[in-house]
C-alpha cells in the first residue's frame, strides 16, 4: 500500500520540482548511488566470500572462534561505525594524532590523509558492516556442497584454487547473489551515513527534498527512482533464490568437509583475514565509542537520555508484538486453507523489507496525511472544529511503518517454524477432538515458541536501529535512540552521542548472537545425526 | 443407508452392516484430480487396505476420510450419516475417527500419559486416569507413561500413537503408512501384533500403504488402487492368484508377462510351448494375448524340456530368485529351493507348472 501510494502521488501531482530535480540534482544522486551501491557491493563480495571460504575450508589457530566473530559487525548500524571512525580519523583523532607525533609532523599541510567523510569512506562503512550477509550465505552454501563433487574435483586433477574457482564459487554463486542483493538494499535504505558524510544518494536527496524544501511531491518522484533499484534488486534475489534450490539440494547426510590444513604463513593470512574485519567492523569501533563514552557519560547520561531509551523499546515492543500476532495470524491461515491468494499477499505484504525507510516514510505519509485532511475538513465544514493530525506526525505512523518493514522478518520466522511442526500433528489434533483455534493454542504455540522469541528479538532489534522513517515520520519533538544519535553527531556532538550508539549496538548484538548459536546448533545437529549413520 | 450386505466367510453366511461407505467421491489435490468417481465399502470389524505407488491417490482418500479434503463429487458416510458431500463437511474433530501417522505426530511437549489422553477431555480426571491406563496397559506401554516422546523406541512411539487414536473409542480407525518409519524387521512385527489387536478389539480400520507386505499383513480385503481410482478390491490372495489387470500382476508379488496367442478354448499357444488352462479363456482364436507366470510356476526340474542359462541369481535363505534366460531368449524368474544352487553362467533345465492361467490382452505390436 505505501508503495502504491508513493507511485500515484509521483506521478499524480508532479509541479515544477520534477523538472527542476532532473535539471540539477538527480543525476547526481543517482550517479552516487550507483557508485555507492557498486563500491559496496565489491567491497561485501570479496570481504563476505574471502572469510566464508577460508573459515569453511581451511583449519587454522582461531578458526572456530571466527566463525561466529565474523558475524559481530551485523549489529553495528552503519551510521554507527561512520560517528566512531569519524571521531578515530579526524584531524584531532587518535590515529593523525599518532601520525603527526611518530613523523613529527606539524599541521595538516605536511602530509596527505584520505578524507573519511568522502564517497569512500562510506564505502568503507558500509563495506564493513554489510559484508555478514554475503558471509552467512556464502558460508552456509560452501558448507552444504557436496563433499564428493569437491573431492571428485581434486581427483580430476584440480588444486585447491581451482577447485574454488571452478566448482565452489560457481556452486555458490545463487547464495552470494542474494548476500549482495540483501547488503544493497541495506545500502539503499542507509540514510545515517550519507548524511553525515554528505555523500549526496538518493536516499539523502530524498529526505533533503521533503524536509530541506519541504516537497513531498518531489520526494515521492525521488522515492519512485529508488524504487526502480528496489525492484531490481528483488528480482535480482528471488532469481538467485530459485537457483540455489537447484544448486543446494541438500544432503540429509553431514560428511565433514575435507579441510586444507594451513600452517605458517599461510596460516597467519588466514588469521589476518579473518581479524580484519572484525576488527575493522567490531572491535575498533566499540573500543573507540566506548572510549567516548568514558569521557562524556556525564554529559550524555540525562533524563532526556532515559526517555529516548524507553521510547526506543516501547515503539520496538510495540512493533514486534504487532508483527508478530500479524505474521502468527496470516502463516497459520495459510497452514490451514493454504491458497494460492493467500500465499501471494504474504509475499507482496513480505516486500517490505526490501524498500528503504525513507521510501516507507513517503508512502505512508502521503495517504496518512490525506486522510486527515480528509477528516480534519469533514469536522471543520460540519462542527466547526480542527481535528488536527489523527494520523501523521504521530506514533502510529512510526508504529505502522515499522510493522510494514519488518513484518517479512517475522513472518520468514513463525513460517519457517510453523514448518517444522508436522502437518501431522495437526491431523491428530483434529482427530481427537480439537477445533483449529484450540490446536493452536494447545499444540502449535508451545511448539513454536522458540522460533516466535527468535522473531520478536529481530524484529526489536531492527526497529531500535531504523533511522530514515524514524526521522521523517516522528512526531514534533519525540526522539527515539536512532534519532537522537543522528542529531547529535549532526551537530558535531560524537561525544555525546557515543553513549546512545554503544547502547544500540549493545541492544544489536542480542539477535547476532542468537544468530550464532543457531548455527553452532545446526551443526551440532548435523554432526549427531552423521554419528548415528 | 440400510444396504445390508451377505457375505461368505470361514465362519459361513453372516450379515455385516457397512460402517463406511464412499460413494462415487472425486477429489482435487492442489487443483489437480487427484481421486475420480472412487466408491468402496468397508463393514464393522473389517480392515482394509488402501495399496498404491505413491501418487496414486490413496492418502487423498484417507484424508477425505478424515475430513481434511473436500469431495468435489459423491459423498463419504460413516455409520450411515453423511459426513462429506460437496459443500457439505462435519468437521474432522466431529467425525469419530482416529488416526494413526506415518511420523506418529506425537506431541512432542508432553508425556506419554498426556498424548493418551489428549483425546478424553470429556471424560473427568478420574475418568481419565483409568482409560489412559487402560489404553497403556493394551498396548503393553505402561512403564513408559511418564516418558516424553523422544525418549521412545520407534516401535514403542507406533504403540502410543495407536493407543492415543484409540483411546476415544474411534467409529473408525484411519492408518496412514503407520510402519514405514519402522525398520524392515520392526514393521513386519508391529504389522502383525496390530493386527491381531484390532482383530481381537473388533476395530474397523482402513491403512494406506504402499507396501504390499503391509496390506497383505493388515488387509482383510486390499484396494489396488492406481491414477485416483481403485483398479481391483479383493483378498491378498486373490490380488496374488487372479490379478484383473497387467498393471496389478505386475505390481503385486513378482513375475514375467510371456507372450502368446490364444491357440484353443483354454490353451494358448507360446514361445515355451502350448499351455492349458483350466477355465475357458472367454477369448477367440489367435487373439494376441500375455501370460502371467510367477517365480513359483517356474519348476526346477532335471527332466523339463525348457534349456535355461542363469543369468542372475539372487540368495534368499531358504530359497534362490534366480533370473533365466531360455535358449529361444525369454527372461524367467523362478524361485528354487536353496539347495537347487547354480551359479551365473550354469544351464538349467525348469518346466512351466501353471494350472490356472492368468492372461491379459497384449498389443501385438509388443
Amino acid at each position: 500500500m505505501p508503495v502504491a501510494a508513493v507511485l500515484i502521488f509521483a506521478f499524480g501531482d508532479s509541479g515544477d520540482i520534477w523538472e527542476h530535480l532532473v535539471k540539477t540534482s538527480l543525476f547526481g544522486y543517482v550517479k552516487t548511488t550507483l557508485w555507492l551501491m557498486l563500491g559496496v557491493g565489491v567491497s561485501v563480495f570479496v570481504t563476505g566470500v574471502s572469510t566464508a571460504w577460508v573459515v569453511t575450508m581451511c583449519r587454522f589457530p582461531g578458526r572456530k572462534v571466527f566463525e561466529w566473530l565474523l558475524l559481530l559487525p551485523l549489529a553495528m548500524p552503519a551510521y554507527v561505525i561512520a560517528y566512531a571512525y569519524t571521531d578515530f580519523l579526524e584531524y584531532a583523532g587518535p590515529v593523525q594524532g599518532l601520525l603527526r607525533t611518530v613523523f613529527g609532523w606539524q599541521s595538516a599541510r605536511d602530509y596527505l590523509f584520505p578524507e573519511i567523510r568522502s564517497l569512500g569512506g562510506a564505502i568503507m562503512m558500509m563495506g564493513l558492516v554489510l559484508y555478514p550477509y554475503v558471509y552467512l550465505l556464502a558460508r552456509s552454501a560452501f558448507l552444504e556442497q557436496s563433499v564428493n563433487v569437491l573431492e571428485a574435483s581434486r581427483t580430476l586433477g584440480r588444486g585447491p584454487w581451482r577447485t574454488f574457482s571452478t566448482v565452489s564459487l560457481p556452486a555458490a554463486r545463487p547464495a552470494i547473489a542474494i548476500g549482495v542483493s540483501l547488503a544493497l538494499m541495506e545500502t539503499l535504505n542507509d540514510y545515517g551515513t550519507v548524511d553525515f558524510f554528505a555523500v549526496y544518494t538518493m536516499t539523502a536527496g530524498l529526505v533533503d527534498v521533503w524536509l530541506g524544501m519541504g516537497s513531498l511531491a518531489g520526494g515521492a518522484q525521488i522515492a519512485t527512482t529508488i524504487l526502480v533499484f528496489v525492484v531490481l534488486l528483488i528480482m535480482l534475489e528471488r532469481v538467485s533464490r530459485r537457483h540455489q534450490k537447484l544448486y543446494q539440494q541438500a544432503s540429509s547426510r553431514y560428511k565433514p568437509l575435507p579441510a586444507y590444513r594451513l600452517r605458517g604463513a599461510k596460516a597467519a593470512a588466514a588469521f589476518a583475514a579473518c581479524a580484519l574485519p572484525v576488527l575493522a567492523g567490531f572491535l575498533i569501533p566499540v573500543a573507540v565509542l566506548g572510549r567516548l563514552t568514558l569521557i562524556y557519560f556525564d554529559r550524555a547520561w540525562t533524563p532526556e537520555f532515559q526517555v529516548y531509551v524507553f521510547n526506543s523499546v516501547a515503539l520496538s515492543a510495540a512493533a514486534a508484538i504487532i508483527a508478530l500476532a500479524i505474521a502468527l495470524f496470516v502463516a497459520y491461515s495459510r497452514r490451514l486453507h493454504g491458497g494460492k491468494i493467500l500465499a501471494f499477499g504474504t509475499r507482496v505484504a513480505t516486500l517490505g523489507y526490501a524498500v528503504p525507510g525513507a521510501v516507507l516514510a513517503v508512502g505512508i505519509l502521503v495517504p496518512f496525511a490525506a486522510f486527515d485532511n480528509a477528516v480534519d475538513a469533514l469536522l471543520r465544514q460540519y462542527l466547526g472544529i480542527s481535528s488536527g493530525l489523527l494520523l501523521s506526525g504521530t506514533v502510529g505512523a512510526v508504529l505502522f511503518a515499522y510493522v510494514v518493514r519488518f513484518l517479512a522478518i517475522a513472518m520468514g520466522q513463525v513460517e519457517s517454524s510453523l514448518e517444522k511442526v508436522s502437518p501431522s500433528m495437526d491431523m491428530a489434533a483434529r482427530t481427537l477432538g480439537y477445533r483449529a483455534g484450540q490446536t493452536l493454542v494447545r499444540y502449535h504455540l508451545p511448539l513454536i515458541r522458540g522460533g516466535m522469541l527468535t522473531a520478536a528479538m529481530i524484529v526489536f532489534v531492527d526497529c531500535m536501529k531504523e533511522l530514515p522513517a524514524t526521522l521523517l515520520l516522528r512526531p514534533f519533538n519525540f526522539d527515539t535512540l536512532a534519532t537522537h544519535v543522528y542529531e547529535f553527531a549532526s551537530d558535531e556532538m560524537l561525544g555525546e552521542a557515543s553513549l546512545g550508539s554503544l547502547t544500540i549496538v549493545g541492544v544489536g548484538l542480542i539477535p547476532v548472537v542468537l544468530l550464532s548459536r543457531m548455527i553452532s546448533r545446526t551443526r551440532q545437529a548435523l554432526g549427531e545425526s552423521a554419528a548415528q549413520t | 443407508m440400510n444396504s445390508m450386505s451377505t457375505v461368505s466367510t470361514d465362519d459361513g453366511l453372516m450379515t455385516l452392516r457397512p460402517l463406511l461407505e464412499i460413494r462415487s467421491i472425486s477429489c482435487n489435490y492442489d487443483l489437480e484430480p487427484a481421486v475420480f468417481d472412487l466408491s468402496l465399502t468397508v463393514y464393522r470389524g473389517e480392515q482394509v487396505c488402501l495399496l498404491g505407488p505413491s501418487g496414486c491417490g490413496k492418502t487423498t482418500v484417507l484424508r477425505a476420510i478424515a475430513g481434511f479434503h473436500m469431495v468435489l463429487a459423491g459423498g463419504i458416510f460413516i455409520n450411515n450419516q453423511q459426513v462429506s458431500a460437496p459443500g457439505a463437511m462435519v468437521p474432522p474433530e466431529a467425525r469419530r475417527v482416529g488416526m494413526v501417522f506415518q511420523d506418529h505426530a506425537l506431541f512432542p511437549h508432553m508425556s506419554v500419559h498426556q498424548n493418551v489422553a489428549s483425546g478424553l477431555r470429556s471424560l473427568s480426571a478420574g475418568e481419565q486416569k483409568t482409560a489412559v491406563d487402560d489404553m497403556l496397559d493394551r498396548m503393553d506401554i505402561s512403564s513408559h507413561a511418564e516418558k516424553y516422546p523422544h525418549e521412545l523406541s520407534g516401535g514403542q512411539q507406533q504403540r502410543v500413537a495407536l493407543a492415543r487414536a484409540l483411546a476415544p473409542k474411534p467409529l473408525l480407525l484411519l492408518m496412514d503408512e503407520p510402519f514405514s518409519s519402522l525398520d524392515q524387521e520392526l514393521r513386519e512385527y508391529m504389522g502383525q501384533e496390530v493386527s491381531d489387536m484390532l482383530k481381537e478389539n473388533d476395530i474397523t480400520c482402513v491403512m494406506v500403504t504402499h507396501d504390499q507386505n503391509d496390506a497383505f499383513a493388515l488387509g482383510d480385503r486390499v484396494g489396488v488402487m492406481a491414477d485416483g481410482a481403485i483398479v481391483q478390491w479383493d483378498t491378498p490372495y486373490n490380488l496374488y492368484h487372479q490379478p484383473r489387470t497387467h498393471f496389478v500382476a505386475d505390481f503385486i508379488g513378482n513375475g514375467i508377462f510371456l507372450p502368446g496367442t490364444v491357440s484353443g478354448s483354454s490353451r494358448v499357444a507360446t514361445a515355451l510351448g502350448e499351455l492349458e488352462s483350466d477355465e475357458e479363456l472367454d477369448r477367440a482364436a489367435d487373439t494376441p494375448i500375455e501370460v502371467l507366470l510367477r517365480p513359483d510356476d517356474v519348476v526346477h526340474d532335471p527332466e523339463g524340456s525348457i534349456r535355461a542359462t542363469v543369468r542372475r541369481r539372487a540368495f534368499k535363505g531358504a530359497e534362490i530368485m534366480y533370473t533365466l534366460r531360455t535358449v529361444e531368449g525369454i527372461t524367467l524368474l523362478a524361485l528354487f529351493p536353496s539347495h537347487a544352487n547354480y551359479e551365473i553362467g550354469d544351464e538349467v533345465s525348469v518346466r512351466l507348472a501353471v494350472d490356472h492361467l492368468v492372461v491379459f490382452d497384449r498389443d501385438p505390436e509388443d
